[in-house]
C-alpha cells in the first residue's frame, strides 16, 4: 500500500500518438489515494489508452505517469504489483467455471492452492457469486460477468484499481449493483480510476471528473464545480416560431446546450442572475417578440459535457434532457 | 515460472473443455487413417502392407494437426481481454505461450497415443525396439513442440480466430504431396522436388525407419533440422509478436 501523501496516479505533460493520430496531447493531473476519479469524454476522446499507460500495458509517447508512486516505464513491475485493470471486455475463461477463474487469478499473484482457494471463496461471496461460482461463465449473465471480472481483478489486493467503462453495455439493474460494488470498493480504501461515457455514473460515483477531449482534459474538478464552470443554471427559451427559433440558434451558435426544434426551445448556459438572464435574453431577442417562455433549471452533467466538449455525449440522453 | 505452470494448468483444462476441437483432433486423423487404409489402400501399390506404410505418415498428420489448433486458441486469446489482463498482472509472453505450448505438447501425446492403439489394432506391426520407439517418441516430440510453437506464432500474426483456422486447414494438407499416403515415385515429376524436400517428408520416413525398419538414411538429419530451425525461428518470431500486437 501507498502512504497517503503520495498521489496515486500523477500524469505530466502524457502524450501519445499512433501513427499521424495524436491520441494524447499533453495531459495532467493527479488522483489523490482513496478516492474515485472519473474520466469522462466522448468515444474515441483517448481514454482506453490513457488507462493503457497508466496500467502499463502501453508505452507513453512523451512525459511522465506514475501510479502508486513508481513510474509507469522504469518501474512497470512494481506499478502491475499496486494495480488491478478491468477493461471494456470481459477478461475471463468462458470455459472456466467463476471459482476457476478466480483460483487462477489468485495462484498468479503468487498466493498458494490452499490460500488461492480461500480468496477465491471470500472474493465470490463478496460479489454475490456463490451460487454461480461451479458453472462455467460462459453461461453467466453480463452483469454476472462484469462481476466476476471485477472480481478477478482483485484478487492480488490492489491499491489502485482501473475500470474502463465498466458498465457500458449492462442493463439499468446490473449498472446499478455494479455502482454499489465500486463504490464499497472506495470505502474499503482503495483508488478507483474509472472511464466512463455514461455522465450520471460520473455525477454519481466520482469525488472528481476530467472531462477528456480530443485529447486534452477540457475540465477538472467536483461534478459541483463542472457545472458551476458553465453557469450552474440553464435558461430553457421558448420561441415564439421556427424562424425566431432559427434566427435564436445562429445568433447563440455552439453556446446553445440544448436544442428541441420540436417544442422550439433553446437552452442556453447562464449562472441564474437576474442581471444575466436579462443580458441574454435581450441579446437574443432585442425585438421583445422572438422569445413566448423561459424556465429555469440547474444544469446537468449533461450540459457540462455539452458545453466542454461541443458533442453531445449519447444522443439519446441528451434528447430526453 | 511458476506463472508458466498456472498458464499450463489453465491451457490444459480449457483443451479438456473444448469438446468439438478435441473430438475434431482426434477423430480427423483416425478417419483419415480408416479411409486410407480400407478404402484407398487396396489401390495403392507400397510394397508393404498398405497400413504399414500409412500410420507414419497418419501419425504425423495428427500431430501436425493438433499442434496446428494451438493458432486458434492464442488468437482467440489476443483477440478478446485476458491478454491484458494477464500483462498487467505481470504475467508476460513467456508465461503465455508456454502455457498454450505445453498443452498442446500434451493434449498430441494423448491423440497419437490413440492414433498408434487403433492402428495396432487394425493390423499395424511395428518392428521397433525400445531404443526405436525411444527415438521416434524423440523426434514427434521435437517436430510437435515446433509446430506448436510455429502455430502460437501464427496466432499471434493473424486477426481472428476463423482466420488462424484456415492455418490448420494449411497445415493438414502439408502431408498430402509428401510420401505420408503414396511413394512419391508415382507423382508426377513436377511435384517431387516439393515433395522430397518439404518437412513433412524426413519426418514420415525417420518415423517409417525406426518404427518398421526402412533405410533412415540421412532423414533423421534432416528431420532434426527442420524441427530445429522451425523451432528457433518460431520462438523468436512469437516473442516478437507478442511485443508487437500487445504493446499497443
Amino acid at each position: 500500500m501507498c502512504s497517503y501523501n503520495v498521489p496515486a496516479v500523477e500524469v505530466t505533460a502524457l502524450q501519445k500518438s499512433y501513427g499521424a493520430k495524436r491520441v494524447l496531447t499533453g495531459v495532467d493531473l493527479r488522483v489523490a489515494p482513496g478516492t474515485l476519479f472519473a474520466l469522462l469524454g466522448p468515444n474515441g476522446a483517448g481514454k482506453t489508452t490513457m488507462v493503457r499507460i497508466l496500467a502499463t500495458l502501453t508505452e507513453p509517447g512523451g512525459g511522465r505517469a506514475t501510479v502508486a508512486g513508481f513510474d509507469v516505464v522504469r518501474e512497470r513491475h512494481r506499478v502491475r504489483r499496486a494495480i488491478s485493470l478491468t477493461g471494456q471486455y470481459a477478461a475471463v475463461d468462458e470455459l472456466q467455471t467463476g471459482a476457476e477463474n478466480l483460483r487462477m487469478m489468485a495462484r498468479l499473484t503468487g498466493l498458494s492452492r490452499p490460500d488461492a482457494r480461500r480468496r477465491a471463496a471470500e472474493l465470490l461471496e463478496r460479489f454475490d457469486l456463490v451460487d454461480a461460482g461451479d458453472r462455467r461463465a460462459g453461461t453467466y449473465s453480463g452483469g454476472m460477468r462484469r462481476r466476476l471480472d471485477l472480481a478477478a481483478s482483485l484478487v492480488g489486493q490492489p491499491s489502485v484499481i482501473f475500470l474502463d467503462e465498466p458498465t457500458t453495455g449492462l442493463d439499468v439493474r446490473s449498472r446499478q449493483a455494479m455502482w454499489d460494488v465500486v463504490s464499497d470498493l472506495v470505502r474499503g480504501g482503495v483508488t478507483v480510476f474509472l472511464t466512463t461515457q455514461y455522465l450520471e455514473e460520473a455525477d454519481q460515483l466520482a469525488d472528481r471528473i476530467a472531462v477528456l477531449d480530443h485529447g486534452r482534459l477540457v475540465a477538472d474538478g467536483t461534478a459541483a464545480r463542472l457545472k458551476e464552470q458553465v453557469g450552474g443554471r440553464r435558461l430553457d427559451l421558448t420561441l415564439a416560431d421556427p424562424a425566431a427559433y432559427d434566427a435564436a440558434a445562429a445568433r447563440l451558435g455552439d453556446r446553445v446546450l440544448l436544442r428541441d426544434p420540436a417544442r422550439r426551445t433553446l437552452g442556453v448556459a447562464t449562472d441564474g442572475s437576474a442581471a444575466h438572464v436579462r443580458a441574454l435574453l435581450d441579446e437574443i431577442d432585442p425585438g421583445r417578440r422572438a422569445v413566448d417562455r423561459f424556465a429555469l433549471h440547474a444544469a446537468t452533467m449533461d450540459d457540462v459535457f455539452l458545453a466542454l466538449t461541443g458533442t453531445p455525449a449519447r444522443e439519446k440522453e441528451t434528447a430526453d434532457v | 515460472m511458476s506463472s508458466a505452470l498456472v498458464m499450463v494448468d489453465r491451457s490444459v483444462r480449457l483443451s479438456r473443455r473444448n469438446l468439438d476441437a478435441l473430438l475434431t483432433a482426434l477423430m480427423l486423423p483416425i478417419m483419415l487413417m480408416l479411409l486410407f487404409v480400407y478404402l484407398f489402400g487396396g489401390a495403392i501399390e507400397t510394397g508393404t502392407k498398405y497400413v504399414t506404410y500409412v500410420v507414419p505418415g497418419v501419425i504425423m498428420l495428427c500431430a501436425a494437426f493438433g499442434a496446428s489448433t494451438t493458432a486458434v486458441s492464442v488468437s482467440q486469446d489476443v483477440t478478446g481481454g485476458i491478454v491484458d489482463r494477464f500483462r498487467s498482472m505481470d504475467v508476460g509472453g513467456v508465461a503465455f505461450l508456454t502455457g498454450h505450448v505445453v498443452a498442446s505438447v500434451i493434449r498430441n501425446v494423448a491423440s497419437t497415443l490413440l492414433v498408434l492403439g487403433i492402428a495396432l489394432i487394425i493390423g499395424f506391426r511395428p518392428t521397433a525396439g525400445p531404443l526405436e520407439w525411444l527415438a521416434a517418441a524423440g523426434a514427434l516430440l521435437l517436430f510437435v513442440f515446433a509446430i506448436s510453437w510455429l502455430s502460437a506464432a501464427v496466432g499471434l500474426l493473424v486477426r481472428s480466430a476463423e482466420a488462424a483456422g484456415g492455418f490448420t486447414f494449411f497445415v493438414m494438407f502439408l502431408p498430402y504431396p509428401s510420401s505420408a499416403f503414396v511413394p512419391i515415385d508415382t507423382m508426377p515429376g513436377w511435384i517431387h522436388g516439393f515433395a522430397e524436400h518439404q518437412p513433412a517428408t524426413p519426418i514420415i520416413e525417420t518415423l517409417r525407419g525406426l518404427m518398421l525398419g526402412t533405410d533412415l538414411g540421412t532423414a533423421p538429419w534432416l528431420a532434426l533440422a527442420w524441427s530445429g530451425g522451425i523451432l528457433l525461428v518460431s520462438v523468436a518470431a512469437a516473442g516478437a509478436l507478442f511485443r508487437r500486437r500487445t504493446a499497443a
